[in-house]
């Protein structure tokens, strides 16, 4: 059945439990859509949550994390609906959907390929769990997808070990294990976080071709607002494991409503500007994650913040249909967590 | 007025790091153990009216019991005495020689760290020409050489322990130097021997002392076993070793079991209690875990 | 910018690192992290360097402070009206002449020694640059505090009880501890969070006006630098491409790599059409840059001159204050117009 939405995620919950016994509460009611064949933009300061919701989807998270509650389903084209949270995270199942119809690619491609195998060795290595092919059909696919993914001398590099290539040819490379298989969703976890401009600009790019190629759907995490508007369909804002503010690329940087969003937007410098505009600072820092507020969790640094914000949890305000806001001072349709 | 009075919040790692000491049940045990029998030796006297070293030909290969707790050896010495006398000695070469190797270590392995080049280059190959040398053979040289005594066992201690301190510094130099913090005393026109012994080594402290701990129970371990052998302590001097000596015959082990057991039972709880001691300091003071 | 302005000026300095290989440590090569820079540094600006990774900025950083020492070069520093090369000086003037350049590090988790309270890393270099007492180190060192908007008292703990961001204001306001003139900081914010950035970046702008400080702001990040500079020098390979106010950069830029770079930058604003120019490859090693314009393995533009003739930093004819080392400048200056 194939439906709008590639995946829903809906009130989706991930704990750590840490040192005498305290729970840390990563990701606290995460719900959002990705529409299929988009790309969603999930935007975050580091340690708000964005990269434990991914590694919840794919079910590699530490044995310290629990997922006492929601759910992620996932709707494939020509298969049936499965709930990732409540499958096997070591399971056959999860693991005939991991790097075949979902994969992954992530921040550091330095540290995510094996120094010893050579990369045709690794690509080949995702091609052949997933489906049954010759080695030689299999290296085959990978050097058309090297050259796909313009590296030069594909049939050649393809001996060569990850030194040998530069960080952005490593992310290539890491993005062709990513897309070997022919996934329908790619989680994109901080992918040019590592790299030089020019290089981000490349890889950027490559994924948006990518993307318009094969029609395969992207989550991508980024702490770049510049990337989001960049790349992005739609943009879900996360902040201390919620979704603060969630829209189309419009609703989010043309009428940003939560005062996470609005400070976000005015506290990163924008080239052309010149200095002309001062940046306005967010005060405070962000709280310890086993420490929250009791109300809203930006409340302690908003300038908008009133009495309402100290005591109880925002609900999910749905101000249009596509544009959902976490603040009290937002009017529109109440929304279920 | 209350403002006045608030005190000055200040914090301190050593406190802290107490505190963690206390929680980690290891550490503790291993000090209990260490704290026991290192008072027994100290309050010798007070424990046994016996010499270690009178003989008594009447009460010659007496079992344990009544007023010889632990029996007496083959010349009528008694065991609890000997063991007790022995430790002094014992624990006392260990760690002096464990200190010495730290001192020379430290101030080698700072230096070599700090300055690297052919300085560098000459003590490493020194390091590596004393670790591959058979220890055995290295003490007999060092024997003939300098001879018996008890000073002579703490130089070869002292020249062969060294090494493991001198490597675990000068890596840790190796990529401290590198760290922002030093650049920027450096910046500062902060004088060398400064920016090693006052900003530098406090950060590889840690290591080095859970290394003397290591190196302490080595020494302690490799002294009974010179003295086993006859080639440590004189034997007219009582140390754990010396004192396991007397059963070194076979009949002895069989026949007179309590001439090795008690020796032997106080060198193996010491130093456990030393390694779980420094086991647990090495979890306190790691710097990753903070 | 008259003349007596000049704070700083680099003549022609050179960096080289040793490769060695082989027992006898044999010299191989050398990678060319700074490759004949020569640049001037006024009295109050901040000077913004900017490039990616491996360009050779941090290492030029280095040379101002004299963490590294230049192959070759001088650098004529302003002492009060006399221009001295700082790379001649005896060791009591040099040492003397540390108190006026200091620097900001790029990481502040390794900037402070964890072993040390925020007192003692500040009363060491504050003792042997002056004759203050115990007493007046220590208001000294809570003013410094206050002027970063920390709580004196903080001065007692320990690195590891500041965040991220408290402790890169802690290391700004270690460095100005000698009362320094110019202050190198090298990708002051590019290990904080994006919401922390705004706050050190703007306490920093505070202390320029304050204090009169003159700043070499190094970083990656573009739009951090236009924020921050008066004049930006985009380096590639160890030697700068093109200097220029921050402003004509942004709207005149001349050289292709500017451009590319200045494309390549995700903004935040979907209303700005832009086009992107996608660079191909990747940078080249710097212990093997390539012959002629450095930049030409990569430059759409490139022609055989650009192959064989190193083209040197320039003023444009028409603006003086704008250098770019392209042998295309006067023509790609006309096309843009002014």
């Amino acid at each position: 059945m194939a439906t709008e939405y590639i995946l829903e995620i809906n009130n989706l919950k991930t704990q750590f439990v840490v040192r005498r016994r305290r729970v840390v509460r990563a990701v606290d009611g995460v719900t959002f859509k990705v529409r299929r064949g988009k790309i969603l933009g999930l935007v975050g300061e580091s340690g708000c949550g964005k990269s434990v919701t991914a590694h919840s989807i794919m079910r590699l998270l530490p044995k310290t994390a629990v997922i006492p509650e929601g759910s992620i389903l996932f709707h494939p084209e020509g298969g049936e609906s499965v709930d990732m949270a409540k499958l096997n995270p070591t399971g056959r199942k999860i693991r005939s959907i991991r790097g075949n119809e979902i994969s992954m690619i992530f921040q550091d491609p330095m540290a995510s390929l094996n120094p010893v195998y050579n990369i045709g060795d690794q690509i080949i290595e995702v091609l052949r769990e997933h489906s049954k092919i010759t080695k030689k059909e299999a290296l085959e696919r990978a050097v058309r997808m090297l050259e796909l993914l313009s590296i030069p001398k594909a049939s050649e590099r393809i001996k060569d070990y990850p030194h040998q290539f530069s960080g952005g040819m490593k992310q290539r490379v890491m993005i062709a294990m990513g897309l070997i298989c022919r996934p329908q969703l790619l989680i994109a976890d901080e992918p040019t976080t590592a790299l030089d401009v020019t290089i981000q600009a490349q890889i950027i790019e490559l994924i948006k071709e990518m993307q318009s190629e094969f029609g395969f759907s992207t989550i991508i995490i980024t702490h770049n607002m510049g990337i989001v508007a960049d790349m992005a369909d739609d943009v879900a804002v996360m902040y201390m494991g919620k979704i603060v503010e969630f829209g189309t690329k419009e609703d989010v940087f043309l009428n940003p409503l939560h005062p996470y969003t609005q400070a976000l937007l005015k506290s990163v410098p924008i080239l052309g500007n010149a200095g002309e505009d001062k940046l306005i600072p967010i005060r405070g820092v962000t709280p310890d994650p086993s420490e929250m507020p009791p109300g809203c969790a930006f409340e302690p640094r908003c300038d908008f913040a009133t009495e309402a914000c100290k005591t109880c949890v925002p609900g999910r305000v749905g101000v249009t249909d596509s544009h959902i806001v976490r603040c009290v001072h937002c009017i529109g349709e109440k929304l279920d967590d | 007025m209350s403002e006045n009075k608030k005190k000055i919040v200040k914090s301190s790692l050593a406190k802290e790091n107490f505190y963690k000491l206390l929680h980690n049940r290891l550490a503790v045990l291993g000090f209990m153990l260490m704290f026991v029998i290192l008072m027994a030796c100290i309050l010798a006297p007070l424990l046994t009216p016996h010499s270690p070293t009178d003989l008594n030909l009447r009460h010659m290969g007496k079992p344990p019991g009544g007023e010889h707790p632990f029996g007496t050896d083959k010349l009528g010495r008694d065991v609890f005495a000997r063991v007790l006398y022995g430790g002094r000695i014992s624990i006392a070469i260990g760690l002096s020689g464990a200190l010495g190797g730290m001192i020379l270590g430290v101030i080698i392995g700072s230096f070599c760290g700090y300055y690297g080049g052919w300085l560098d280059a000459i003590f490493v190959k020194i390091a590596e020409l004393v670790s591959v040398f058979p220890q055995l053979l290295l003490v007999m040289v060092m024997r003939v050489i300098l001879g018996e005594g008890i000073k002579n066992l703490i130089i070869i201690f002292v020249f062969t322990g060294w090494i493991a301190t001198f490597r675990l510094v000068r890596g840790r130099f190796f990529s401290l130097r590198e760290e922002s913090f030093v650049e920027a005393c450096r910046a500062f026109g902060i004088r060398s021997s400064s920016i090693v012994f006052r900003h530098i080594l406090p950060n590889c402290l840690g290591p080095v002392i859970v290394q003397l701990t290591l190196n302490t129970a080595g020494f302690i371990l490799q002294e009974a076993a010179l003295s086993f052998i006859g080639m440590g302590v004189p034997s007219g001097t009582p140390t754990w070793g010396n004192t396991i000596n007397a059963a070194k015959e076979l009949l002895n082990i069989t026949n007179y079991p309590w001439l090795w057991v008690a020796p032997g039972l106080a060198i193996a709880f010491f130093v456990l209690g030393v390694n779980f001691f420094g086991d647990g300091l090495r979890d306190v003071l790691d710097p990753k875990q903070q | 910018m008259t003349e007596s302005n000049v704070l700083l000026e680099l003549n022609n300095i050179k960096k080289y690192f040793p490769i060695t290989a082989g027992i006898f440590r044999r010299e191989v090569g050398a990678v060319r992290a700074v490759d004949d820079i020569s640049l001037r540094v006024y009295r109050g600006e901040t000077l913004g360097l900017v490039g990616e990774s491996g360009c050779g900025k941090t290492t030029l950083g280095k040379c101002v402070v004299r963490l590294l020492e230049p192959n070759s070069g001088s650098m004529q520093y302003n002492f009060g009206g006399e221009m001295r090369d700082l790379l001649s000086l005896n060791a009591q003037e040099s040492f003397a002449a540390r108190r006026k350049i200091q620097m900001v590090f790029q990481d502040p988790y390794s900037s402070l020694n964890p072993m040390k309270t925020i007192y003692q890393s500040f009363d060491e270099p504050i003792r042997i640059h002056s004759d203050r007492n115990k007493e007046e180190r220590r208001e000294l060192i809570a003013r410094l505090l206050e002027a970063v908007n920390l709580h004196p008292e903080y001065m007692y703990r320990y690195p590891h009880e500041f965040s991220g961001g408290q402790r890169q204001r802690i290391c700004i306001a270690r460095a100005l501890c000698v009362d320094p003139e110019l202050v190198v900081c090298d990708e002051p914010v590019s290990a904080l969070d994006v919401s922390i950035q705004a706050q050190v970046l703007n306490q920093m702008k505070d202390l320029q006006e304050k204090l009169g400080l003159t700043y070499i702001f190094i970083a990656h990040d573009l739009s951090v630098v236009e924020y921050m500079s008066d004049r930006i020098a985009v380096m590639y390979l160890g030697q700068v491409l093109e200097l220029a106010p921050a402003r004509s950069l942004y709207d005149r830029h001349i050289h292709p790599y500017t451009q590319a770079l200045l494309s390549a930058v995700p903004v935040p604003d979907i209303r700005a059409k832009r086009e992107r120019i996608i660079l191909e490859g990747d940078v080249p090693s710097p212990a093997d840059p390539p012959q002629g314009c450095r930049f030409h393995t990569r430059c759409q533009y490139c022609h055989a001159r650009c192959v064989e003739e190193m083209p040197k930093l320039e003023p444009l004819a028409a603006d003086p204050e704008h250098f770019v080392a392209c042998h295309l400048a006067e023509e790609r200056f006309a096309a843009v117009g002014t």
